[in-house]
């Protein structure tokens, strides 16, 4: 039997560790940023629900595809992508990851099988569908992570997606992150019913709620939703119970919920202290050693922001650029 | 060369594609088992197998996503809108997803996908089913979007259409379908995307019009040539890249401009034309141009208000009459 810590050695549990506060510092940075007016537009923090895609992507393998909706930067993060790629990007600078044309919502790495960053509400679920259609395609074994939020849960093009996803047998996990809130509009004003997680029932599409706020838990149910897919029975859903601790986007002043709400989580349900509990609890790290990692993430952004401050705007002949692929001569 | 129909021409195009490229495949409706709503698709289920050859719900805007993403991972699909009425369920996936995200990704994420199926006016079914979408589609960047008239040029642009690496929407007409063409044996044969072709020389007018309306065209040219009017006839068979080159060293020759379309008139593909044309033309015209477009009204169901509605050789006639000022 494993413990709550699934046997996991020391190194990758502070590798996760370390990884969730870097998602977090840079969400801390971005907001900083934004605030100073280095970055602009739309621009959604990912804080307080770090350890959902921190605990799946640990236990995605190589060949693997993801995509998610707008609140994306701690996706890339969690796929490996370097921070200095994503910040660079939502300061409009040529080293962001697309060149400083796409911004906070519209991000891509080829290399590291990261398939956005996309801006419409929902789109990510066929788009991942047909991520999955094509590893399907081939055959290489791969599984599709497709993140959206309970907001998007409601689109039509879901269960679009579902039904396909299910009448084809196709190896994806559908990942809904319930951070209770669509916007400014809470589940229980924007949903009929609050479980996500069963809305594949009538496709059937088994499903699982999951303490989002957990690690290990995240983990735990990612490890059994992966079973089921890659031995071929086809698409899982895990709706995440979790939480966002800023507003929708950086111009939200969160009217719609209390100042309560929002410190009563952060106080005894944030996911980074409950990591940190469960690591000194299980005596893997003094408070010293977590101390010094966090010390270590503190100077990596100090040098990410530094390094994208000095990366300079895109060059005016980029405008025309990427619009088509034209190096390919015909008859090709 | 063989005579075959433009919609044997368009099956031709996909099996031989899909014969050269394992990573082509075709989705849609009724694509395989009922061998495809109009047809286009028969025997492809057969030749190629349910892996390739797809049946999709009627869900466009999913199946529409499905296949953005299917691309993005390199796979090249082909899919087919029942009728183009519907693809206005996916356009947010064709141009949010398929046409933007080259660029939203600095150049990255790929999307060699194609979408095909009948556009335009079909026949006596109503204002929802009869709808042209070349302006719609040929104003945004990021895809290429053509719409042939003859089955050579649909063989052969279908086949560029699959092989180009991006997203391509491709309109067919139904009325089109069962016409007969002379079309190359040749198994290679190919046609460039972006290309307009003179269909007909002349000397006193230059008509510029795609898809079914050509076949008007050349007839209006006909008519004309027995009353002493020599006109050209311009195919754009490419509405993005529009091939303004070729319309202009026309009017070069002749002076004389008039565009034909099925779709409404305004910000239609007359209207860039006309804009294009005042740019790079102007000091060329005799007369200003004119333009034979669908009615500004939602397709009427009657037959005479059908035929009111939609452009009529009689109509192209007296546009040449006019710009000739022979009335």
């Amino acid at each position: 039997m494993k413990n709550k810590l699934r046997g996991q050695s020391k190194e990758q549990l502070l590798k996760l560790y370390y990884e969730m506060l870097l998602i977090r510092r840079l969400e801390e940075k971005s907001g900083q940023l934004y605030g100073m007016g280095k970055i602009a537009g739309f621009c959604h923090l990912y804080i307080g629900q770090e350890a959902v895609v921190t605990g799946i992507q640990s236990l995605a393998k190589e060949g693997d595809s993801v995509i998610t909706g707008y609140r994306d930067h701690g996706h890339m993060i969690a796929c490996g992508l370097d921070p200095r790629g994503v910040l660079a990007e939502l300061m409009g600078r040529i080293d962001g990851l697309s060149k400083g044309k796409g911004g906070s919502m519209h991000m891509f790495s080829k290399e590291k099988t990261f398939y956005g960053g996309h801006g419409i509400v929902g789109a990510q679920v066929p788009l991942g569908t047909g991520l999955a259609l094509a590893h399907k395609y081939e055959n290489d074994g791969g599984v599709v992570f497709a993140y959206f939020g309970d907001g998007a849960a409601n689109q039509g093009q879901v269960y679009e997606a579902y039904n396909m996803a299910s009448l084809w047998k196709l190896p994806i996990l559908y990942i809904i992150e319930n951070n209770h809130y669509s916007m400014g509009t809470s589940v229980a004003r924007h949903s009929a019913t609050d479980h996500f997680y069963s809305r594949g029932a009538g496709f059937n599409i088994p499903g699982e709620l999951v303490n989002g706020m957990d690690l290990f838990d995240v983990q735990t149910a990612t490890e059994k939703a992966l079973a089921h897919i890659r031995a071929g029975k086809g698409p899982y859903i895990l709706e995440m119970d979790t939480y966002r601790y800023k507003g929708h986007s950086m111009s939200d002043p969160g009217r719609y919920r209390s100042k309560e709400e929002v410190d009563t989580i952060k106080q005894d349900n944030d996911p980074l202290s409950n990591c940190k509990r469960d690591l000194l609890a299980h005596g893997v790290a003094t408070e010293a050693e977590l101390k010094v990692l966090e010390q270590k993430v503190k100077q990596e952004m100090d040098e990410v922001v530094n390094f994208c401050e000095a990366s300079p705007e895109p060059e005016a002949h980029e405008l025309y650029t990427d619009v088509l692929i034209e190096d390919k001569q015909w008859p090709y | 060369m063989a005579l075959l129909t433009v919609r044997e021409a368009l099956r031709d195009a996909m099996a031989e594609e899909m014969r050269r490229d394992p990573k082509v495949f075709v989705m849609g409706e009724e694509v395989a088992q009922y061998q495809g709503a109009y047809k286009v698709t028969q025997g492809l289920l057969e030749e190629f197998g349910e892996g390739r050859v797809m049946d999709t719900p009627i869900t466009e805007y999913g199946f529409a996503g499905v296949g953005v993403g299917a691309a993005f991972k390199g796979l090249k699909p082909i899919v087919e809108f029942m009728t183009f009425n519907f693809s206005m369920q996916a356009i947010d996936h064709i141009i949010n997803s398929a046409a933007k995200t080259l660029y939203m990704s600095g150049g990255q994420m790929t999307c060699p996908i194609v979408f095909r199926g009948p556009n335009g006016v079909a026949s006596r079914v109503g204002a929802q089913h009869s709808q042209c979408f070349a302006s719609w589609y040929s104003h945004c960047p990021g895809i290429k979007v053509v719409a042939p008239y003859s089955a050579a040029d649909a063989k052969g642009l279908l086949k560029s259409a699959i092989r180009d690496p991006n997203p391509v929407v491709f309109l067919e007409n139904e009325l089109m379908y069962g016409r007969s063409f002379e079309v190359p044996d040749d198994p290679d044969y190919i046609v460039p995307l972006g290309k307009a072709s003179v269909v007909r020389e002349g000397t006193d007018a230059t008509i510029v019009t795609f898809s079914l309306a050509v076949g008007k065209a050349l007839e209006a040219a006909d008519r004309l040539a027995s009353q002493g009017v020599n006109v050209e006839v311009i195919d754009l068979r490419t509405l993005r890249p529009l091939d303004i080159d070729t319309i202009v060293a026309s009017i070069q020759k002749t002076n004389r401009i008039v565009t034909v379309e099925e779709g409404w008139p305004q910000s239609g593909i007359g209207a860039e034309i006309a804009a294009q044309v005042m740019t790079h033309a102007f000091d060329f015209l005799d007369a200003p141009l004119e333009r034979v477009t669908g009615k500004d009204v939602p397709l009427p169901y009657a037959a005479n208000l059908e035929r009111l509605a939609i452009p009529q050789v009689d109509d192209i006639t007296a546009a040449i009459r006019k710009v000739c000022y022979k009335n």
